[in-house]
Protein backbone atom coordinates (compact mmCIF):
# COMPACT_ATOMS: atom_id res chain seq x y z
CA UNK A 1 0.00 0.00 0.00
CA UNK A 2 2.72 2.42 1.01
CA UNK A 3 4.68 1.42 -2.07
CA UNK A 4 1.69 2.24 -4.25
CA UNK A 5 1.23 5.70 -2.76
CA UNK A 6 4.95 6.34 -2.96
CA UNK A 7 5.05 5.28 -6.61
CA UNK A 8 2.07 7.48 -7.48
CA UNK A 9 3.66 10.48 -5.82
CA UNK A 10 6.93 9.97 -7.64
CA UNK A 11 5.22 9.62 -10.99
CA UNK A 12 3.20 12.77 -10.33
CA UNK A 13 6.39 14.58 -9.32
CA UNK A 14 8.12 13.66 -12.55
CA UNK A 15 5.04 14.74 -14.45
CA UNK A 16 5.23 18.21 -12.89
CA UNK A 17 8.94 18.43 -13.66
CA UNK A 18 8.31 17.63 -17.31
CA UNK A 19 5.45 20.12 -17.44
CA UNK A 20 7.77 22.82 -16.09
CA UNK A 21 10.48 22.01 -18.61
CA UNK A 22 8.04 22.04 -21.50
CA UNK A 23 6.84 25.40 -20.25
CA UNK A 24 10.45 26.56 -20.24
CA UNK A 25 10.75 25.74 -23.90
CA UNK A 26 7.38 26.79 -25.19
CA UNK A 27 6.40 29.94 -23.32
CA UNK A 28 7.14 33.22 -25.06
CA UNK A 29 9.22 35.26 -22.66
CA UNK A 30 11.45 35.19 -19.61
CA UNK A 31 8.83 36.14 -17.03
CA UNK A 32 6.28 33.52 -17.99
CA UNK A 33 9.03 30.93 -18.17
CA UNK A 34 10.21 31.80 -14.67
CA UNK A 35 6.66 31.60 -13.41
CA UNK A 36 6.01 28.16 -14.90
CA UNK A 37 9.38 26.77 -13.97
CA UNK A 38 9.53 27.77 -10.32
CA UNK A 39 6.08 26.57 -9.40
CA UNK A 40 6.06 23.33 -11.36
CA UNK A 41 9.59 22.31 -10.42
CA UNK A 42 9.14 22.92 -6.71
CA UNK A 43 5.90 20.97 -6.60
CA UNK A 44 7.49 18.18 -8.62
CA UNK A 45 10.43 18.01 -6.25
CA UNK A 46 8.09 18.04 -3.25
CA UNK A 47 6.07 15.11 -4.57
CA UNK A 48 9.26 13.28 -5.51
CA UNK A 49 10.74 13.83 -2.05
CA UNK A 50 7.51 12.73 -0.37
CA UNK A 51 7.42 9.59 -2.48
CA UNK A 52 11.05 8.82 -1.66
CA UNK A 53 10.45 9.49 2.03
CA UNK A 54 7.62 6.94 2.05
CA UNK A 55 9.78 4.51 0.10
CA UNK A 56 12.69 4.74 2.52
CA UNK A 57 10.56 4.24 5.66
CA UNK A 58 13.21 5.87 7.81
CA UNK A 59 12.36 8.97 9.85
CA UNK A 60 15.84 10.45 9.65
CA UNK A 61 16.00 10.20 5.86
CA UNK A 62 12.46 11.55 5.56
CA UNK A 63 13.44 14.58 7.65
CA UNK A 64 16.51 15.17 5.50
CA UNK A 65 14.41 14.99 2.34
CA UNK A 66 11.98 17.48 3.85
CA UNK A 67 14.89 19.80 4.63
CA UNK A 68 16.16 19.55 1.05
CA UNK A 69 12.72 20.35 -0.32
CA UNK A 70 12.25 23.36 2.00
CA UNK A 71 15.68 24.70 1.05
CA UNK A 72 14.94 24.37 -2.67
CA UNK A 73 11.52 25.96 -2.18
CA UNK A 74 12.76 29.05 -0.38
CA UNK A 75 15.90 29.40 -2.50
CA UNK A 76 14.21 29.07 -5.88
CA UNK A 77 11.42 31.47 -4.93
CA UNK A 78 13.98 34.13 -4.07
CA UNK A 79 16.13 33.30 -7.11
CA UNK A 80 13.17 33.59 -9.47
CA UNK A 81 12.36 37.03 -8.09
CA UNK A 82 15.98 38.14 -8.33
CA UNK A 83 16.34 36.94 -11.92
CA UNK A 84 13.08 38.59 -12.96
CA UNK A 85 14.02 41.88 -11.32
CA UNK A 86 17.47 41.82 -12.91
CA UNK A 87 15.97 41.23 -16.35
CA UNK A 88 13.38 43.94 -15.81
CA UNK A 89 16.02 46.44 -14.75
CA UNK A 90 18.13 45.63 -17.78
CA UNK A 91 15.14 46.13 -20.05
CA UNK A 92 14.16 49.38 -18.39
CA UNK A 93 17.73 50.70 -18.54
CA UNK A 94 18.36 50.07 -22.23
CA UNK B 1 18.33 0.30 -11.54
CA UNK B 2 19.18 -2.31 -14.10
CA UNK B 3 22.23 -2.18 -16.30
CA UNK B 4 20.64 -0.91 -19.53
CA UNK B 5 18.81 1.99 -17.92
CA UNK B 6 22.00 2.92 -16.10
CA UNK B 7 23.83 2.87 -19.42
CA UNK B 8 21.22 5.11 -21.04
CA UNK B 9 21.42 7.45 -18.05
CA UNK B 10 25.20 7.58 -18.29
CA UNK B 11 25.03 8.28 -22.00
CA UNK B 12 22.60 11.15 -21.59
CA UNK B 13 24.63 12.64 -18.73
CA UNK B 14 27.75 12.40 -20.85
CA UNK B 15 26.08 14.19 -23.76
CA UNK B 16 24.89 16.96 -21.43
CA UNK B 17 28.32 17.43 -19.86
CA UNK B 18 30.21 17.50 -23.14
CA UNK B 19 27.76 19.82 -24.87
CA UNK B 20 27.74 22.23 -21.91
CA UNK B 21 31.53 22.25 -21.80
CA UNK B 22 31.78 22.80 -25.54
CA UNK B 23 29.22 25.60 -25.47
CA UNK B 24 30.94 27.27 -22.52
CA UNK B 25 34.29 27.29 -24.30
CA UNK B 26 32.92 28.20 -27.73
CA UNK B 27 30.69 31.07 -26.66
CA UNK B 28 31.89 34.55 -27.62
CA UNK B 29 30.42 36.31 -24.60
CA UNK B 30 32.29 35.86 -21.33
CA UNK B 31 29.22 36.18 -19.11
CA UNK B 32 27.43 33.54 -21.13
CA UNK B 33 30.43 31.22 -20.77
CA UNK B 34 30.34 31.59 -17.01
CA UNK B 35 26.65 30.73 -16.78
CA UNK B 36 27.22 27.68 -18.99
CA UNK B 37 30.14 26.74 -16.75
CA UNK B 38 27.88 26.92 -13.69
CA UNK B 39 25.35 24.63 -15.37
CA UNK B 40 28.25 22.32 -16.29
CA UNK B 41 29.31 22.18 -12.65
CA UNK B 42 25.80 21.24 -11.54
CA UNK B 43 25.53 18.35 -14.01
CA UNK B 44 29.07 17.24 -13.15
CA UNK B 45 28.09 17.02 -9.47
CA UNK B 46 25.25 14.66 -10.44
CA UNK B 47 27.72 12.61 -12.49
CA UNK B 48 30.07 12.26 -9.51
CA UNK B 49 27.09 11.14 -7.44
CA UNK B 50 26.21 8.51 -10.00
CA UNK B 51 29.84 7.30 -9.97
CA UNK B 52 29.42 6.72 -6.22
CA UNK B 53 31.97 9.39 -5.33
CA UNK B 54 29.97 11.54 -2.87
CA UNK B 55 33.06 13.29 -1.48
CA UNK B 56 33.94 14.63 -4.92
CA UNK B 57 30.28 15.37 -5.66
CA UNK B 58 30.10 17.50 -2.49
CA UNK B 59 33.23 19.38 -3.46
CA UNK B 60 32.02 19.89 -7.03
CA UNK B 61 28.62 21.16 -5.87
CA UNK B 62 30.16 23.54 -3.34
CA UNK B 63 33.17 24.85 -5.24
CA UNK B 64 32.47 24.18 -8.90
CA UNK B 65 28.85 25.18 -9.21
CA UNK B 66 28.36 28.00 -6.74
CA UNK B 67 31.64 29.55 -5.70
CA UNK B 68 33.61 29.37 -8.94
CA UNK B 69 30.57 30.73 -10.71
CA UNK B 70 30.41 33.70 -8.34
CA UNK B 71 34.17 34.32 -8.61
CA UNK B 72 34.14 34.16 -12.40
CA UNK B 73 31.07 36.38 -12.67
CA UNK B 74 32.74 39.04 -10.57
CA UNK B 75 35.93 38.79 -12.62
CA UNK B 76 34.05 38.94 -15.91
CA UNK B 77 32.02 41.87 -14.71
CA UNK B 78 35.20 43.88 -14.16
CA UNK B 79 36.69 42.88 -17.47
CA UNK B 80 33.76 44.10 -19.51
CA UNK B 81 34.31 47.55 -18.07
CA UNK B 82 37.87 47.69 -19.36
CA UNK B 83 37.66 46.30 -22.91
CA UNK B 84 37.27 49.00 -25.56
CA UNK B 85 34.24 48.75 -27.78
CA UNK B 86 35.59 50.23 -31.01
CA UNK B 87 35.63 48.30 -34.27
CA UNK B 88 39.17 48.98 -35.56
CA UNK B 89 41.82 46.48 -34.53
CA UNK B 90 45.20 48.15 -34.00
CA UNK B 91 48.44 46.40 -35.04
CA UNK B 92 49.46 45.53 -31.52
CA UNK B 93 46.12 43.85 -31.00
CA UNK B 94 46.51 41.81 -34.21
CA UNK B 95 49.80 40.39 -32.91
CA UNK B 96 48.13 39.69 -29.61
CA UNK B 97 45.39 37.76 -31.42
CA UNK B 98 47.99 35.68 -33.26
CA UNK B 99 49.75 34.85 -29.99
CA UNK B 100 46.40 33.98 -28.51
CA UNK B 101 45.58 31.54 -31.35
CA UNK B 102 48.94 29.79 -30.90
CA UNK B 103 48.35 29.59 -27.17
CA UNK B 104 44.93 28.07 -27.74
CA UNK B 105 46.37 25.33 -29.97
CA UNK B 106 49.11 24.67 -27.44
CA UNK B 107 46.64 24.36 -24.59
CA UNK B 108 44.39 22.10 -26.68
CA UNK B 109 47.31 19.75 -27.38
CA UNK B 110 48.30 19.76 -23.70
CA UNK B 111 44.74 18.90 -22.63
CA UNK B 112 44.57 16.10 -25.22
CA UNK B 113 47.86 14.69 -23.93
CA UNK B 114 46.57 14.90 -20.35
CA UNK B 115 43.33 13.15 -21.30
CA UNK B 116 45.29 10.39 -23.06
CA UNK B 117 47.50 9.92 -19.99
CA UNK B 118 44.46 9.72 -17.70
CA UNK B 119 42.78 7.20 -20.02
CA UNK B 120 45.91 5.05 -20.03
CA UNK B 121 46.11 5.23 -16.22
CA UNK B 122 42.45 4.28 -15.88
CA UNK B 123 42.78 1.28 -18.21
CA UNK B 124 45.92 0.20 -16.38
CA UNK B 125 44.13 0.47 -13.04
CA UNK B 126 41.15 -1.52 -14.24
CA UNK B 127 43.46 -4.30 -15.41
CA UNK B 128 45.48 -4.55 -12.22
CA UNK B 129 44.89 -7.27 -9.68
CA UNK B 130 42.70 -6.51 -6.68
CA UNK B 131 45.53 -6.70 -4.16
CA UNK B 132 47.55 -4.10 -6.05
CA UNK B 133 44.81 -1.52 -5.91
CA UNK B 134 44.88 1.49 -3.64
CA UNK B 135 41.42 0.75 -2.26
CA UNK B 136 42.62 -2.59 -0.93
CA UNK B 137 45.58 -1.02 0.88
CA UNK B 138 43.39 1.69 2.36
CA UNK B 139 40.72 -0.67 3.63
CA UNK B 140 43.35 -2.84 5.30
CA UNK B 141 44.76 0.10 7.25
CA UNK B 142 41.56 2.05 7.83
CA UNK B 143 41.06 0.86 11.38
CA UNK B 144 44.36 2.36 12.50
CA UNK B 145 43.78 5.72 10.84
CA UNK B 146 41.39 7.19 13.40
CA UNK B 147 38.51 7.83 10.99
CA UNK B 148 36.20 5.54 9.07
CA UNK B 149 35.77 7.57 5.89
CA UNK B 150 38.50 6.28 3.55
CA UNK B 151 38.83 9.59 1.68
CA UNK B 152 39.43 11.52 4.91
CA UNK B 153 41.86 8.82 6.03
CA UNK B 154 43.87 9.26 2.83
CA UNK B 155 43.79 13.05 2.86
CA UNK B 156 44.50 13.62 6.52
CA UNK B 157 46.48 10.59 7.56
CA UNK B 158 48.06 8.39 4.89
CA UNK B 159 48.89 11.31 2.58
CA UNK B 160 48.89 14.10 5.09
CA UNK B 161 52.06 15.63 3.61
CA UNK B 162 50.26 16.23 0.33
CA UNK B 163 47.41 18.03 2.08
CA UNK B 164 49.92 20.13 4.00
CA UNK B 165 51.49 21.21 0.73
CA UNK B 166 48.06 21.89 -0.79
CA UNK B 167 47.23 24.19 2.11
CA UNK B 168 50.58 25.91 1.66
CA UNK B 169 49.71 26.50 -1.99
CA UNK B 170 46.37 28.00 -0.94
CA UNK B 171 48.20 30.26 1.49
CA UNK B 172 50.53 31.41 -1.26
CA UNK B 173 47.56 32.18 -3.50
CA UNK B 174 45.96 34.19 -0.71
CA UNK B 175 49.19 36.13 -0.19
CA UNK B 176 49.30 36.89 -3.89
CA UNK B 177 45.72 38.16 -3.88
CA UNK B 178 46.33 40.33 -0.83
CA UNK B 179 49.43 41.77 -2.45
CA UNK B 180 47.63 42.73 -5.67
CA UNK B 181 45.66 45.58 -4.22
CA UNK B 182 42.48 46.58 -2.55
CA UNK B 183 39.17 44.80 -2.63
CA UNK B 184 36.58 45.19 -5.33
CA UNK B 185 33.81 47.73 -4.74
CA UNK B 186 30.99 46.84 -2.42
CA UNK B 187 27.60 45.69 -3.53
CA UNK B 188 24.38 47.63 -3.33
CA UNK B 189 22.25 47.04 -0.30
CA UNK B 190 19.93 44.12 -0.86
CA UNK B 191 16.25 44.56 -1.53
CA UNK B 192 13.76 42.86 0.76
CA UNK B 193 13.71 39.57 -1.16
CA UNK B 194 17.46 39.08 -1.27
CA UNK B 195 17.71 40.26 2.31
CA UNK B 196 15.15 37.66 3.33
CA UNK B 197 17.07 34.99 1.41
CA UNK B 198 20.35 35.94 3.06
CA UNK B 199 18.77 35.92 6.50
CA UNK B 200 18.14 32.19 6.42
CA UNK B 201 20.69 31.09 3.82
CA UNK B 202 23.75 32.31 5.70
CA UNK B 203 22.98 30.54 9.00
CA UNK B 204 21.98 27.37 7.15
CA UNK B 205 25.22 27.44 5.17
CA UNK B 206 27.27 27.93 8.34
CA UNK B 207 25.47 25.07 10.06
CA UNK B 208 25.92 22.85 7.02
CA UNK B 209 29.62 23.65 7.00
CA UNK B 210 29.94 22.55 10.60
CA UNK B 211 27.94 19.43 9.84
CA UNK B 212 30.16 18.54 6.87
CA UNK B 213 33.27 19.04 8.98
CA UNK B 214 31.98 16.78 11.74
CA UNK B 215 30.51 14.11 9.51
CA UNK B 216 33.68 13.92 7.40
CA UNK B 217 35.16 11.46 9.86
CA UNK B 218 32.68 8.71 9.11
CA UNK B 219 30.71 9.78 6.02
CA UNK B 220 31.37 11.87 2.93
CA UNK B 221 32.37 15.36 3.90
CA UNK B 222 35.50 16.97 5.27
CA UNK B 223 37.44 20.19 5.56
CA UNK B 224 37.46 21.20 1.89
CA UNK B 225 33.73 20.87 1.39
CA UNK B 226 33.04 22.55 4.74
CA UNK B 227 35.43 25.40 3.94
CA UNK B 228 33.80 26.02 0.57
CA UNK B 229 30.33 26.07 2.16
CA UNK B 230 31.52 28.52 4.80
CA UNK B 231 33.01 30.72 2.08
CA UNK B 232 29.68 30.63 0.25
CA UNK B 233 28.04 32.04 3.39
CA UNK B 234 30.49 34.95 3.47
CA UNK B 235 30.00 35.53 -0.28
CA UNK B 236 26.23 35.77 0.21
CA UNK B 237 26.75 38.32 2.99
CA UNK B 238 28.95 40.42 0.73
CA UNK B 239 26.59 40.14 -2.25
CA UNK B 240 23.78 41.39 -0.04
CA UNK B 241 25.71 44.60 0.48
CA UNK B 242 26.24 44.10 4.15
CA UNK B 243 29.58 44.96 5.66
CA UNK B 244 31.30 41.66 6.28
CA UNK B 245 29.80 41.10 9.69
CA UNK B 246 31.90 38.57 11.49
CA UNK B 247 34.69 38.44 8.92
CA UNK B 248 37.73 39.27 11.03
CA UNK B 249 39.91 42.28 10.50
CA UNK B 250 43.28 42.20 8.79
CA UNK B 251 45.44 40.86 11.61
CA UNK B 252 43.13 38.04 12.62
CA UNK B 253 42.42 37.27 8.96
CA UNK B 254 46.12 36.65 8.35
CA UNK B 255 46.29 34.30 11.30
CA UNK B 256 43.28 32.38 10.00
CA UNK B 257 44.73 32.20 6.49
CA UNK B 258 47.91 30.69 7.87
CA UNK B 259 46.08 28.43 10.30
CA UNK B 260 45.55 25.57 7.86
CA UNK B 261 49.16 24.91 7.02
CA UNK B 262 50.11 26.22 10.45
CA UNK B 263 48.09 23.68 12.40
CA UNK B 264 49.59 20.88 10.31
CA UNK B 265 53.05 22.16 11.16
CA UNK B 266 52.26 22.55 14.86
CA UNK B 267 50.92 19.00 15.09
CA UNK B 268 53.74 17.58 13.00
CA UNK B 269 56.51 19.33 14.90
CA UNK B 270 54.99 18.44 18.26
CA UNK B 271 54.92 14.81 17.20
CA UNK B 272 58.57 15.12 16.11
CA UNK B 273 59.48 16.50 19.52
CA UNK B 274 57.69 13.56 21.12
CA UNK B 275 59.88 11.15 19.16
CA UNK B 276 57.34 10.08 16.51
CA UNK B 277 57.76 10.66 12.77
CA UNK B 278 56.53 13.99 11.34
CA UNK B 279 52.72 13.75 11.14
CA UNK B 280 52.80 10.18 12.36
CA UNK B 281 49.76 10.25 14.61
CA UNK B 282 49.57 7.78 17.50
CA UNK B 283 46.51 5.62 16.66
CA UNK B 284 44.70 6.44 19.89
CA UNK B 285 44.91 10.19 19.21
CA UNK B 286 44.54 10.08 15.43
CA UNK B 287 40.84 10.88 15.32
CA UNK B 288 41.11 13.95 17.55
CA UNK B 289 44.22 15.25 15.81
CA UNK B 290 42.55 14.86 12.44
CA UNK B 291 39.52 16.81 13.65
CA UNK B 292 41.77 19.55 15.03
CA UNK B 293 43.68 19.89 11.77
CA UNK B 294 40.49 19.76 9.73
CA UNK B 295 38.88 22.54 11.76
CA UNK B 296 41.85 24.83 11.19
CA UNK B 297 41.96 23.83 7.53
CA UNK B 298 38.25 24.58 7.09
CA UNK B 299 38.71 28.12 8.41
CA UNK B 300 41.81 28.66 6.28
CA UNK B 301 40.13 27.40 3.10
CA UNK B 302 37.07 29.53 3.74
CA UNK B 303 39.20 32.60 4.40
CA UNK B 304 41.23 32.04 1.22
CA UNK B 305 38.13 31.71 -0.93
CA UNK B 306 36.61 34.84 0.62
CA UNK B 307 39.83 36.79 0.03
CA UNK B 308 39.71 35.59 -3.59
CA UNK B 309 36.15 36.85 -3.88
CA UNK B 310 37.00 40.17 -2.28
CA UNK B 311 39.91 40.56 -4.68
CA UNK B 312 42.40 42.08 -2.30
CA UNK B 313 42.84 43.82 1.00
CA UNK B 314 39.70 45.41 2.36
CA UNK B 315 39.97 49.22 2.44
CA UNK B 316 40.00 49.38 6.23
CA UNK B 317 43.00 47.07 6.27
CA UNK B 318 44.73 49.06 3.54
CA UNK B 319 44.50 52.30 5.48
CA UNK B 320 45.75 50.47 8.57
CA UNK B 321 48.83 49.34 6.66
CA UNK B 322 49.54 52.85 5.49
CA UNK B 323 49.33 54.12 9.03
CA UNK B 324 51.73 51.44 10.20
CA UNK B 325 54.24 52.13 7.48
CA UNK B 326 55.11 55.63 8.63
CA UNK C 1 9.98 -0.49 -7.65
CA UNK C 2 13.41 -0.44 -9.24
CA UNK C 3 11.76 -0.08 -12.66
CA UNK C 4 9.83 2.90 -11.35
CA UNK C 5 13.03 4.49 -10.08
CA UNK C 6 14.63 3.97 -13.50
CA UNK C 7 11.58 5.52 -15.13
CA UNK C 8 11.70 8.47 -12.76
CA UNK C 9 15.40 8.99 -13.46
CA UNK C 10 14.62 8.86 -17.18
CA UNK C 11 11.92 11.49 -16.78
CA UNK C 12 14.22 13.79 -14.82
CA UNK C 13 17.07 13.54 -17.24
CA UNK C 14 14.64 14.32 -20.05
CA UNK C 15 13.69 17.42 -18.05
CA UNK C 16 17.35 18.27 -17.71
CA UNK C 17 17.79 17.91 -21.45
CA UNK C 18 14.92 20.28 -22.15
CA UNK C 19 16.55 22.75 -19.78
CA UNK C 20 19.81 22.21 -21.64
CA UNK C 21 18.13 23.29 -24.86
CA UNK C 22 17.09 26.52 -23.22
CA UNK C 23 20.50 27.16 -21.66
CA UNK C 24 22.23 26.68 -25.01
CA UNK C 25 19.72 28.71 -26.99
CA UNK C 26 19.20 31.77 -24.78
CA UNK C 27 18.52 34.31 -26.07
CA UNK C 28 19.03 36.47 -23.00
CA UNK C 29 21.32 35.93 -20.02
CA UNK C 30 18.26 35.71 -17.79
CA UNK C 31 16.97 32.76 -19.84
CA UNK C 32 20.26 30.94 -19.38
CA UNK C 33 20.33 31.64 -15.66
CA UNK C 34 16.76 30.41 -15.39
CA UNK C 35 17.62 27.20 -17.21
CA UNK C 36 20.57 26.78 -14.86
CA UNK C 37 18.09 26.89 -11.98
CA UNK C 38 16.11 24.15 -13.71
CA UNK C 39 19.25 22.09 -14.15
CA UNK C 40 19.95 22.63 -10.46
CA UNK C 41 16.48 21.50 -9.35
CA UNK C 42 16.53 18.54 -11.74
CA UNK C 43 19.99 17.70 -10.42
CA UNK C 44 18.66 17.74 -6.86
CA UNK C 45 15.85 15.41 -7.90
CA UNK C 46 18.29 13.13 -9.72
CA UNK C 47 20.59 12.96 -6.71
CA UNK C 48 17.67 12.07 -4.43
CA UNK C 49 16.59 9.31 -6.79
CA UNK C 50 20.16 8.03 -7.16
CA UNK C 51 20.53 8.00 -3.39
CA UNK C 52 17.52 5.69 -3.18
CA UNK C 53 18.41 3.42 -6.07
CA UNK C 54 22.19 3.21 -5.54
CA UNK C 55 21.72 3.01 -1.76
CA UNK C 56 24.08 5.89 -0.98
CA UNK C 57 22.70 8.02 1.80
CA UNK C 58 25.38 10.66 1.36
CA UNK C 59 23.86 11.76 -1.94
CA UNK C 60 21.05 13.45 0.00
CA UNK C 61 23.73 15.68 1.56
CA UNK C 62 25.06 16.43 -1.91
CA UNK C 63 21.52 17.35 -2.99
CA UNK C 64 21.23 19.78 -0.08
CA UNK C 65 24.53 21.47 -0.91
CA UNK C 66 23.54 21.66 -4.58
CA UNK C 67 20.26 23.36 -3.69
CA UNK C 68 21.91 25.92 -1.42
CA UNK C 69 24.76 26.72 -3.76
CA UNK C 70 22.46 27.09 -6.77
CA UNK C 71 20.81 29.91 -4.82
CA UNK C 72 24.22 31.47 -4.23
CA UNK C 73 24.89 31.28 -7.98
CA UNK C 74 21.63 33.09 -8.77
CA UNK C 75 22.46 35.74 -6.16
CA UNK C 76 25.91 36.25 -7.68
CA UNK C 77 24.38 36.66 -11.11
CA UNK C 78 21.99 39.38 -10.05
CA UNK C 79 23.88 41.38 -7.44
CA UNK C 80 24.76 44.87 -8.54
CA UNK C 81 27.98 46.51 -7.54
CA UNK C 82 27.89 49.98 -6.08
CA UNK C 83 28.83 52.70 -8.55
CA UNK C 84 28.49 50.13 -11.34
CA UNK C 85 28.03 51.63 -14.76
CA UNK C 86 24.90 50.41 -16.50
CA UNK C 87 26.08 48.08 -19.22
Amino acid sequence: MIELVSSLMMVAGIGFYLAGSIGLLRLPDLYSRLHALTKADNLGLGLLAAGLALHSQDVFIALKLLLVWLAVLAASAASAHLIARHAHRKEAGS
Amino acid sequence: MNATSLLVFDGLLLISIVSLAWAALASPDARRSVILFMAFGLVLAVAWGRLLAPNVALAEAAIGAGLSGALLLVAVGEQSKHTPHDGAVPVGKRNALRVRATLQWFITLLCAALAATLAWALLHALDSATNERLAQAVSENLAASGVSNPVTAILLNFRAHDTLLELAVLLTAALGILAIGTARPDYQRAGPVFDGLARWLVPVLILTAGYLLWVGAHAPGGAFQAGATLAAAAVVLRLAGKRIIGLPQAGTLRVILAAGAGMFLVVGLTLLLLGRPFLGYPPAWAGSLILLIESAAMLAIAATLVVAFLGGRSPAAASNDENNRC
Amino acid sequence: MPELLSLAVGGLILSLFLGLLRVLHGPEAGDRMLATQLIGTAGVGLLLLLSASLEQQALVDVALILALLAAVAAAAFTAQQRNARDD
